[in-house]
């Protein structure tokens, strides 16, 4: 299966590349490396959040309410920063890391231990976290000029050469690396996206794990909102409306199995990049928001047909054992 | 409901007319697996014919084949005379063979009338569901039937597994089924319910129908059934009209054969008890279950199908709980709430699906390996490689396991490969005791005795082995003693000692001898 995936992350790394090569015919400047370090940085937002669904995903959930939980978490850290400029960045992302958490708690409490379907918990927490945000502002917006500079230019701070945002998602994109490839619980939720049956028999506990890729998809909600605010300088009860599609998206794209327990890191972070390629750069060189729709959505649908192509190898091997027993 | 005239044995039917179907010289094979060979049947009208066999006798491979599902390699095929094919079950539908499942097939969310109709339903001149019609004659079906307190506007689901059979003849009724296969209908039934069933068979017979009953009761077989036929291994091997035959004559032909495989000399040097359990309850699966496995011991569990040896073997494995009991380790008392507790404490237990519970395909030989073992092979949950490597190492060559690289996908390897994985890996969790649950089911016999010469080794080495099988010359083969179970209960444990075949089937179907 490894070689597998490995093959089809090459195909996606080759997508981009080749989507690279056309837009630089019709926009020379687009393959500049900085231009590059641009697109990264436009898209480490997108790729952070990703990530994060994509443990959850693993292991056959899904997570509705990201973007829900960032608009929430954004308008908190906003908020505070706005009435205490004086609390350091640092500190407020550990508040936004925080609250980011105790939301994805909430859903995975309700998961693990009501047992109610991913899906359905988050479509409702996807509503009352967002609904929570205007009860916190009051409706109000947090504009710019509320904000401390020091919210707002810490991301863009240079840092060897790339703006902090883009090392923040080059540290999460390793520490998820290492988490999944590298410690238990990486494993766990692989064993019990593939096979939950006999991860149980394992003893590997499905629904603790289960609420352990909550908190972490919730931390990574809340990171992401401290990050979207800082970069687009505004929180309201609008902010990233809609946006958990473009994540999912981003984890289908990459190779991510919604029936959970194949998918890869890189995977994701090329998902990211290819939708991030796709929404910045072709507005640039004049085509249509209609086209970019269209591109988009057909590489979810040539994703999809990829990774079912894969499992169905798999599947009939399972049945004509399963006849012979 | 008057139920007198249908009490006691069955009277004679008239002599038989022509066989309404017959099945002759069937033979079916699966990869590895030689699943019927050259099998007859025949099934008259008015008649039930009782087909016997132990588990793995080919039985459910009849059935498909009768219902067009598989087909068979070679043989014959005839209904009312007419030599026929049945290349697919709407074949089978068409020529009114029908089959009531163990759990029926049937569609919960849809009401009684409708799963009745469902594919052929009564339609107006507009070409729409007639919805008034299908109500009434979906009454009047199951008033013919006597099922006439079945509403036919109520779902399915609401109603009980005896009620659903019902729901399911009925459908057969409509759809002028001449052919009812009963594919052990009272499995999940209580004895009020089994009562209605028989009412029900014996309303099919009336109208004429040819019903195929596959039970592995006796008590229902001779209250039911007109005429038997007994499989064993695949084969035919006997058949008749069952007031002439006695049941340990029927015993005798199921469990009667030739030793087709060696099994592993052993001097077993059993020592003191290891696992005991005592008392041990579950509020709707076993009862008051209490036995002693020792150390060098292998401990076999024989009993039929849903006799509850699984559900046990599970709750001593932490995976369910229980009511009532205690088990305990090595002189300690134990009280499993997860299977990592049971696991910690040194208990293993190696699933009967090896697709479903045991193997993860997709993940790499060795990480299923160290699966269970994740604790061990991690500090501060993170993983040391080289050590998962090193003990997937050690177990996959100690079971001989053929596979070009420990990193290759599960899925990649054979179905007794596979097995060796699962077995390596519980064996990596370094266990005093391992239950193996049907440990050689639908594998080749060369990976059979593999495993069989792999428990002999384990129990050499000091550990304590519980097998869960239903195939009488691996329990006969392999266990020091046995334990038999029935309906939840211990019926019986014996020292295998001039231990007989037909004893253990005669104790787990509970005849007297």
């Amino acid at each position: 299966m490894k070689g597998f995936l490995k093959y089809r992350e090459i195909w996606l790394l080759a997508g981009i590349v080749v989507l690279i090569g056309l837009i630089s015919t019709r926009f020379p400047g687009f393959a500049d490396p900085a231009n590059l370090r641009q697109v990264f940085n436009d898209t480490s937002i997108l790729m952070i959040l990703a990530l994060g669904q994509m443990v959850v995903i693993l292991t056959r959930s899904i997570d509705l309410s990201m973007a829900s939980n960032l608009c929430f978490t954004g308008m908190v850290v906003a908020m505070l920063n706005a009435a205490h400029p004086a609390i350091p960045i640092p500190v407020l992302i550990v508040i936004a890391l925080a609250v980011g958490l105790v939301l994805g708690a909430i859903n995975g409490f309700l998961v693990w231990r009501l047992n109610i379907p991913s899906i359905v918990v988050t479509l409702g927490t996807l509503t009352i976290y967002r609904g929570a945000t205007f009860v916190v502002s009051g409706g109000a917006w947090v504009n710019a000029d509320q904000m401390s500079p020091a919210f707002i230019n810490f991301q863009r701070t240079a840092f060897l050469g790339l703006p902090v945002l883009s090392w923040i998602a080059i540290i999460v994109i390793a520490l998820f690396f290492l988490v999944m490839t590298r410690t238990a619980i990486g494993r766990s939720i692989y064993a019990i996206g593939v096979n939950p049956t006999a991860s149980v028999y394992a003893g590997i506990d499905v629904g603790r794990t289960r609420f352990i890729v909550f908190c972490i998809s919730g931390m990574i909600g809340g990171l992401a909102g401290y990050l979207w605010i800082s970069r687009y300088v505004i929180a309201s009860v609008e902010v990233a409306n809609g946006y958990e599609l473009n994540i999912i998206a981003a984890c289908v794209i990459g190779g991510i199995s919604i029936a959970g327990g194949i998918g890869s890191v890189g995977g994701a972070v090329l998902g990211a990049l290819f939708l991030g390629i796709i929404s910045n750069a072709l507005p640039v060189i004049n085509i249509s928001p209609f086209w970019q729709m269209a591109i988009s959505g057909s590489a979810i649908i040539l994703a999809v047909v990829l990774n079912a192509r894969g499992e169905r190898r798999q599947g009939r091997i399972i049945l004509r054992k399963a006849e012979a027993a | 409901m008057d139920t007198t005239a249908h009490h006691g044995k069955v009277e004679a039917r008239p002599p038989a007319s022509a066989p309404r179907l017959t099945l002759s010289g069937i033979s079916k094979s699966f990869p590895g697996v030689r699943a019927l060979y050259n099998v007859s049947l025949a099934l008259y009208p008015g008649q039930v014919t009782a087909l016997i066999g132990e588990n793995g006798a080919g039985k459910s491979t009849l059935v498909k084949i009768m219902t067009g599902i598989y087909q068979p390699d070679s043989g014959e095929i005839g209904i009312d005379g007419q030599a026929t094919t049945l290349p697919s079950a709407h074949a089978a539908f068409g020529h009114g063979i029908t089959a009531i499942h163990q759990e029926t097939v049937l569609f919960d969310d849809l009401s009684v009338a409708e799963n009745i109709f469902l594919g052929h339903a009564p339609r107006t001149r507009f070409g729409t569901i007639d919805w008034r019609t299908m109500r009434r004659q979906a009454r009047e079906v199951l008033e013919t039937m006597r099922a006439g307190h079945i509403d036919a506007d109520a779902r399915l689901k609401d109603l009980g597994i005896a009620n659903k059979h019902l729901v399911a003849v009925a459908r057969a009724m409509s759809i002028d089924a001449r052919i009812v296969i009963m594919d052990e209908p009272t499995a999940a039934l209580s004895m009020k319910e089994i009562e209605e069933l028989f009412l029900l068979v014996e309303f099919l017979k009336s109208e004429g129908k040819a019903v195929l009953f596959i039970s592995h009761k006796f008590d229902e077989i001779y209250r039911i059934a007109d005429r038997y036929t007994v499989f064993r291994d695949g084969e035919m091997v006997g058949e008749g009209l069952l007031k002439d035959t006695g049941q340990n004559e029927i015993v005798r032909m199921m469990v009667g054969r030739n030793v087709d495989h060696i099994f592993p000399q052993r001097e077993p040097k059993i020592g003191a008890p290891v696992l005991s359990v005592s008392g041990l309850s579950h509020p709707t699966e076993f009862d008051d279950i209490g036995f002693e496995l020792r150390k060098g011991e292998i401990l076999g569990f024989y009993g039929l199908v849903g006799a509850g040896r699984s559900e046990v073997m599970q709750a001593i494995a932490g995976i369910t709980r229980t009511s009532r009991g205690a088990i305990s380790l090595d002189g300690q008392s134990i009280a499993p709430k997860s299977a990592a507790d049971s696991i910690e404490a040194g208990i293993v237990y190696v699933p009967e699906e090896r697709g479903k519970q045991g193997v993860v395909i997709g993940l790499p030989i060795f990480q299923n390996v160290s699966l269970p073992s994740l604790s061990r092979t991690s500090k501060s949950g993170v993983l040391r490689l080289a050590e998962e490597f090193s003990l997937a190492r050690s177990y996959t060559e100690r079971l001989d396991l053929r596979a070009s690289s420990l990193s290759q996908d599960v899925g990649t390897l054979s179905g007794g490969n596979q097995q060796k994985v699962v077995i390596a890996k519980w064996l990596a969790t370094a266990p005093k005791v391992i239950i193996l649950d049907e440990p050689t089911k639908g594998i080749d016999i060369g990976s059979k005795a593999a495993v069989h010469g792999f428990m002999a080794e384990l129990v050499a080495q000091g550990l304590s082995v519980i097998m869960v099988s239903s195939e009488l010359p691996e329990i006969l083969g392999m266990s020091d003693r046995v334990v038999v179970m029935r309906e939840g209960r211990i019926a019986a444990t014996y020292d295998n000692k001039g231990l007989d075949a037909e004893t253990l089937v005669r104790t787990a179907a509970g005849i007297v001898a």
